[in-house]
C-alpha cells in the first residue's frame, strides 16, 4: 500500500512560517524551513491538528466538491452522522436528508444506518475476541477513526493486531449499497458517483488510500464546503420526500463515546482528542490497562462532531447530538437490524480487508547500527542544545532539531541560541582583528590605550551580558 | 555483552512520584527511534518501569543506564538505598514491604520484580544491606 498521499496539505501563499502547527502535531510532521511549513508527509496521520492550529488557514485538506458529480450519471451522497448536528436546534435528520439531495445527489445512503450494523459486528467480534483471548492481549482497540489507526501504525506499530478488524461504518454503508441497492439501478458501475460526506481529511486520506473490495467510494466532501448550500435547502423547507432509516443507536456515534454506548460494552472506556488518545496508546501498550476489554479513541476532541472539516463548535453539535439520538431510540438495535448483521457476519461481510503495516517514519535509520550512531549523535548535540523547546528552529523541540541535524535536514546554528553563541565569537574575533594595524604603522594614543586594557582583560567580559541582546 | 554500542544513563529520585516512569518512558522512545521490535520495546519498557518504581519506591537516588548493541540490549537499575536483604524472598510473587502510602497509590502488590524476571531474557540481583541494590536485566532483540 502507498501511503504517501495525504489530504492535509499547506497553502504556500498564506503560511506565514510562524511556527505556532509544529507544537500541536503528535507525530512531529512539521518543519518551519526557508519561512514556509512543510508537512513530512511518511509522519503525518491527517488528524488536523494543524488546520485548527494555523490562524492563517494555511493548511487545508484536498477533497472533492460539487463539481465532480457532474462525472456521473448518479450520484449517492453517504453523509456521516455527525452532519446532523451541524443545524439549528430542531433540525432533523429528514431534512438534511432532504436538502442533499436538492443539492445534487440522487439518492442518500446513510452512514448512521450502516453505524448500526457495524455496532453489531463490533459488539459480536468482541464477544468472540474476550471468550478466546487472555487479558494480556486486551484492550482491543476501535478502528473507526482512521487518524487514530494511522498514529497507531506510526507510534504504536506494537498495537496494531489490537485494532479491531471491522470496516468502519461508511465502508459499510458503501458495500451496503452495492451489495443492496445497485442491483435494482439500471447503471453500470462506473456511472455511479459515491460520495462521503466527511467532517475530517482523515477519512478523506483513507478513502483515497484504502484497499476497497467490492465497493468504490469516488470522492469525499467536506461539511465545510457544502454547508452554506444545505443550509438554504433546509431553510428553504423540504421538496423532496427524505426518509432517514437511522436509529438514535446509528446517530450517536457521532460524538465521543457514542460508538461503545452503541455497542452497549460495559467494560470500555472511550477517549477523544488526539493527545489524549497518544497518552492513552502509551500505558496500553506499558500492559497498564489489561483490563479494560475495548477503547473507543477518537482524534477529534468529542469524537467526529469536532472534525476539523465541520463548521459548528464540538460541544454544541455533542449536544444535538445526544438530542437527537434520544429523540430517535439510542437505546437498542432494532432487531431487524439485529437479524441483518448476524446474517452478514456470519458470510464475513464486515471484516476489515485493510492491510495496516508499520509504518517507521520516527525511526532514525533502516539499519539498526546506523541508527544506533545516529541516536549517539542525537545525545551528544543534546549536551550542546539549550533544552528550551522555543520551536524557532523551525523543528517542534531541541531533540527534533538534533534529529534533523542528524539526518542533515538541519544545522546546528538554526538554533538562534547556538548561532547567537557563534555571532558573539565571531564579533570578538573581529573585533580584534581591526585593532591588529600592520607592524610598519605607528600607534595612534588612543591605540596605545587600547592595546593596554586588552591585555589586562579579556574582550568579552568588560561587556555586560544585556549588551548584545539585539 | 559484545561492544556496547550505546549507554545512555537516566537517573532517578527517591520518593519523587511526580517524576515517577519518566526514566522508562525515555528508554522507550530511544528504542523505537533505533527500530527495536516492538514486541521487545514493551518488555524492556514494562521491566525498565518496574526498575524504576522501586527506586522511587524503595531506595533514595538511583539510575537507570540503557545499554544497546546490535543483538542485545541490557538495562541496568543500581540505586543507593537500604538493599535487599533476601533477594529470593524478594522474587516472590506477592512480597512486598512497601509502605501505606505507596499502597494507597495502587504500588505495593509484590509483583514488581517477578514482573521484570518475567519480562527480561536474563537478570541478575547484587545487594549490598545499607547500601543499595543493582539489577542487570538482559534482552535478545534478533
Ligand atoms: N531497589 C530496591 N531497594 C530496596 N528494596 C527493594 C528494591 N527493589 C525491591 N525491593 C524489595 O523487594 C520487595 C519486592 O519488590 P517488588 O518490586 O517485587 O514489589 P513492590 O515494589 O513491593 O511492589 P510492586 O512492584 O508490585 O509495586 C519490595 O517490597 C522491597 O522490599
Ligand atoms: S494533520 Fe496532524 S499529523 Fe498531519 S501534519 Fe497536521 S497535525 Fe501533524
Ligand atoms: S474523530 Fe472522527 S472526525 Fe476526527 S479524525 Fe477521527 S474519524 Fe475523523
Ligand atoms: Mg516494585
Amino acid at each position: 500500500m502507498k501511503i504517501r498521499y495525504h489530504s492535509v496539505v499547506l497553502d504556500e501563499e498564506k503560511c506565514q512560517g510562524c511556527t505556532n502547527c509544529i507544537k500541536n502535531c503528535p507525530t512531529e510532521a512539521i518543519r518551519v524551513r526557508g519561512g514556509k511549513a512543510v508537512i513530512l508527509t511518511e509522519r503525518c496521520v491527517d488528524c488536523g491538528e494543524c488546520i485548527r492550529t494555523c490562524e492563517n488557514h494555511a493548511k487545508k485538506a484536498l477533497s472533492e466538491t460539487l463539481d465532480d458529480l457532474k462525472n456521473f450519471r448518479y450520484r449517492i451522497a453517504l453523509p456521516a452522522p455527525s452532519l446532523y448536528g451541524q443545524f439549528k436546534q430542531g433540525v432533523m435528520p429528514r431534512a438534511v436528508l432532504a436538502a442533499l439531495r436538492q443539492i445534487g445527489f440522487d439518492e442518500v445512503y446513510e452512514v448512521a444506518a450502516a453505524a448500526e450494523l457495524t455496532t453489531y459486528a463490533v459488539r459480536t467480534y468482541l464477544e468472540e475476541y474476550t471468550a478466546k483471548n487472555d487479558r494480556k492481549n486486551l484492550p482491543l482497540i476501535s478502528s473507526s477513526c482512521p487518524a487514530v489507526v494511522r498514529l497507531i501504525q506510526v507510534r504504536f506499530p506494537g498495537l496494531i493486531p489490537r485494532i479491531i478488524p471491522v470496516e468502519p461504518p461508511y465502508v459499510t454503508a458503501a458495500k451496503m449499497f452495492y451489495r443492496e441497492r445497485l442491483p435494482e439501478l439500471e447503471y453500470s458501475p462506473d456511472q455511479i458517483g459515491l460520495f462521503f460526506i466527511t467532517p475530517c481529511p482523515a477519512k478523506i486520506t483513507e478513502i483515497k488510500t484504502a484497499i476497497q473490495a467490492g465497493y468504490h467510494v469516488d470522492g469525499a466532501i467536506p461539511f465545510l464546503s457544502i454547508f452554506g448550500k444545505l443550509q438554504e435547502q433546509v431553510e428553504a423547507g423540504e421538496k423532496v420526500d427524505a426518509h432517514p432509516q437511522s436509529t438514535g443507536v446509528g446517530i450517536g456515534w457521532a460524538r465521543a463515546g457514542g460508538e461503545s454506548v452503541a455497542v452497549k460494552w460495559e467494560n470500555a472506556l472511550s477517549v477523544d482528542g488526539i493527545h489524549h488518545v497518544a497518552a492513552l496508546l502509551e500505558e496500553i501498550e506499558m500492559d497498564k490497562l489489561n483490563d479494560i476489554d475495548y477503547i473507543e479513541a477518537m482524534a477529534c476532541p468529542e469524537g467526529c462532531v469536532g472534525g476539523a472539516l465541520t463548521v459548528e463548535n464540538p460541544f454544541v453539535a455533542r449536544v444535538k447530538i445526544r438530542k437527537l439520538a434520544e429523540a430517535a431510540n439510542d437505546k437498542e438495535l432494532p432487531p431487524e437490524v439485529a437479524a441483518l448483521g448476524a446474517k452478514l457476519y456470519s458470510e464475513d461481510f464486515f471484516r476489515s480487508q485493510q492491510d495496516l503495516p508499520a509504518i517507521p517514519a520516527l525511526q532514525l535509520d533502516k539499519d539498526l547500527g546506523v541508527a544506533i550512531k545516529k541516536l549517539e549523535q542525537v545525545e551528544g548535540l543534546m549536551t550542546k542544545l539549550p533544552g528550551l523547546d522555543c520551536g524557532a528552529c523551525g523543528s517542534p523541540t531541541c531533540r527534533s532539531l538534533a534529529e534533523d541535524i542528524v539526518q542533515q535536514n538541519a544545522q546546528l546554528s538554526d538554533c538562534i541560541f547556538i548561532l547567537r553563541e557563534e555571532l558573539e565569537e565571531l564579533a570578538s574575533k573581529l573585533l580584534l582583528l581591526s585593532q591588529k594595524r600592520p607592524p610598519a604603522l605607528g600607534q595612534t594614543g588612543s591605540e596605545k590605550e587600547v592595546a593596554k586594557s586588552e591585555s589586562q582583560e579579556s574582550l568579552g567580559e568588560n561587556r555586560s551580558p544585556d549588551d548584545h541582546r539585539e | 555483552m559484545t561492544t556496547p554500542g550505546m549507554v545512555l544513563h537516566f537517573s532517578v529520585e527517591g520518593g519523587d512520584f511526580a517524576a515517577a516512569g519518566e526514566a522508562a518512558s525515555k528508554i522507550k522512545k530511544a528504542l523505537r527511534k533505533i527500530g527495536i521490535d516492538a514486541g521487545v520495546i514493551r518488555r524492556v519498557a514494562i521491566a525498565a518501569y518496574e526498575a524504576e518504581m522501586n527506586i522511587v519506591l524503595h531506595a533514595r537516588r538511583g539510575r537507570l543506564v540503557l545499554e544497546v548493541a546490535e543483538d542485545k540490549l541490557q538495562v541496568i537499575a543500581e540505586d543507593e538505598g537500604p538493599g535487599i536483604p533476601d533477594v529470593n524472598q524478594a522474587m516472590q510473587e506477592g512480597f512486598s514491604t512497601a509502605s501505606d502510602l505507596a499502597r494507597e497509590m495502587g504500588f505495593g502488590a509484590g509483583m514488581g520484580l517477578p514482573n521484570m524476571k518475567k519480562c527480561s531474557d536474563t537478570i541478575t540481583i547484587e545487594s549490598v544491606k545499607d547500601r543499595g541494590t543493582k539489577v542487570v536485566m538482559g534482552f535478545d532483540h534478533r
